[in-house]
């Protein structure tokens, strides 16, 4: 009884959220329509001219860049930690791991603004910039989409390979044998047997990084350059949802930007009810297994 | 008596401080069936995992002592355990097909790690064949070895091993999770095999034992306490404990 009324309590929880977020976004919403808000790229409080584009974008590419870094380093440090190393290695690596999941994303900032930034500023970006590619290209100036997108996965990378190495952990050993005796090396072994049973799984640690890259705030915010403009280059300031709510909300001038504000965290937070959707969906669809689903 | 396959010297094998096997040596001639016996405890996987080194996969195993397969010593510092499992299959006591995989992705598995070509669809016929599931399955090769029976599930795995063409299959209890008319297929599928193939058998059932094989060896407390051919073991055994064993007064 106790609890089905606490289960109900996060559903109210949640309703009064958006009702709230209604109530204060939903008349410029209206007024400017959904799809102008989401689409317009100029966020221009003088002239009140509000566009979500610039934001969104900034949200999506970082997040992006987050997962580009994350995703490798953590499952490959999953699979090491899982089927690799001896026990004492992994108790000893686990629990850094875990230390790093603690830190409070102030701090994370922090180490943003004064080591991973001017590290960016030379040599990073001056070597990334000889490739020529266009998302590596203008001013080095350290602050900027690709700063947060590196401080995003290194605050990600805790989440997933800790449930990337539950996941690993639950992979049968009879599936391991199999291949080792069809004449695997360890790493055949892991292709064939580990990760394709795993793969379901780590799919759902990766959304679970990605919601939490896409919510992050502050660390962002200190690192990105909060410029609400959209460019192709990883070198450029940006801005995110989040960011421009924490910096704008409190400052606000006039029921007008309020209102955009608050529009801004509504679709925030419909981006990660759609992520939470279509991860589902994803899982789902891969457990079906890819036998039947190619047939 | 056919040539000497597998040769064994003296095989000890530890996990930790537990001595699972104590100076076993025994042989087994080409193209016939060996079956160990034993209570449960006694060694048998043990042995057979040594004969493919898997057994050198477990945290904390050793061995001493020779394997030598057509004379060739397994622990040589020049042989690659990943080369030896190849003409050294094993077929284990779960059916354990890859379950994300199709049958025919399962059959081929072998093939693809080892880096053979060919042509995927005729082996495949020839091991599911072989196996005798090809009837069952041939209309279904793209469906998830998850739909077959448990049964089916070990043929698969069977063919799977079959299709790198190995010289030797060990089966660690294959039908021990399986059910009268499966098993009655798997012990059929053994008599066929031992035309191409050596054998090495682990069961606890003796029924199946005497039915299947040539040779018997029975293990206990991680001895050889007798091996010889199965109708001696079962008719007439030297040692009293085999006799014990195989008249069920203990097991």
């Amino acid at each position: 009884m106790v609890l089905t009324v606490l289960g109900a309590a996060v559903l109210v929880v949640a309703a009064v959220i958006v009702a709230e977020l209604l109530r204060v976004g939903g008349p410029s919403l209206a007024q400017t329509g959904l799809w102008s808000f989401v689409k317009n790229s100029v966020w221009d409080v003088t002239r009140d001219v509000y566009g979500a584009l610039p934001f969104i974008y900034g949200t999506l590419v970082t997040s992006g860049v987050a997962l580009l870094l994350a995703l490798p380093v953590s499952v490959g440090l999953a699979l090491f930690l899982t089927e690799m190393a001896p026990p004492r290695v992994r108790s000893i690596v686990s629990f850094p791991i875990s230390l790093l999941a603690g830190i409070p994303s102030v701090v994370y900032g922090l180490w943003g603004l004064f080591v991973l930034v001017p590290l960016l500023r030379r040599p990073v970006e001056p070597l990334l910039a000889r490739t020529h590619l266009p998302i590596f290209t203008g001013a080095p100036i350290g602050l900027g989409y690709l700063a947060a997108g590196i401080v995003l996965a290194i605050m990600i990378l805790p989440t997933i390979t800790s449930i990337a190495i539950e996941v690993l952990r639950t992979v049968p050993g009879s599936l391991r044998e199999a291949a080792l005796a069809l004449g695997a090396t360890r790493w055949e072994a892991i292709r064939t047997a580990v990760l394709p049973y795993a793969r379901t799984g780590i799919i759902g640690a990766t959304m679970l990084g990605l919601g939490r890259a896409l919510g992050e705030t502050m660390a962002v915010t200190m690192v990105i350059g909060n410029s609400p403009t959209i460019r192709a280059s990883l070198f450029a300031p940006g801005y995110t949802l989040p960011a421009v709510i924490a910096n704008e909300f409190a400052e606000a001038s006039g029921a007008q930007q309020t209102g955009a504000l608050a529009a801004l965290g509504l679709l925030l937070f419909a981006v990660t009810v759609l992520l939470n959707i279509a991860a589902r969906l994803l899982v789902r669809a891969v457990r079906r297994g890819p036998a039947r689903v190619a047939a | 008596m056919n040539e000497t396959k597998i040769e064994v010297q003296k095989l000890n094998a530890w996990f930790k401080t537990t001595h699972a096997l104590k100076d076993v040596s025994l042989t087994v001639p080409k193209n016939t069936v060996l079956a160990i016996i034993g209570p449960s405890g006694c060694g048998k996987s043990t042995f057979v995992r040594c004969l493919n080194r898997m057994h050198e996969l477990v945290p904390g195993a050793r061995q001493s002592g020779k394997v030598l397969v057509d004379g060739q010593d397994l622990h040589a510092r020049r042989v690659d355990p990943v080369d030896l499992r190849r003409r050294v299959g094993m077929v284990f006591q779960r059916p354990n097909p890859f379950p994300t995989m199709s049958i025919f992705d399962n059959v081929v598995a072998g093939l693809r790690l080892n880096g053979i070509r060919g042509n995927y669809d005729e082996q495949v016929e020839k091991s599911l064949r072989q196996a005798a599931l090809w009837d069952e399955v041939k209309d279904r090769l793209q469906h998830s070895a998850l739909s077959l029976s448990g049964g089916q599930q070990q043929r698969l795995c069977i063919a799977r091993s079959l299709a790198i063409e190995p010289e030797v299959l060990l089966m660690d209890e294959p039908a021990s999770a399986l059910d009268p008319i499966a098993t009655a297929k798997i012990e059929e599928l053994i008599h066929d095999l031992r035309a191409t193939l050596t054998i090495v058998i682990v069961t606890h059932n003796m029924q199946q034992a005497a039915r299947v094989s040539d040779a018997t060896a029975f293990f206990y407390l991680g001895e050889l306490v007798e091996h010889g051919p199965t109708e001696e073991i079962f008719t007439n055994p030297r040692e009293p404990r085999t006799e014990d064993y195989v008249t069920g007064k203990f097991g």
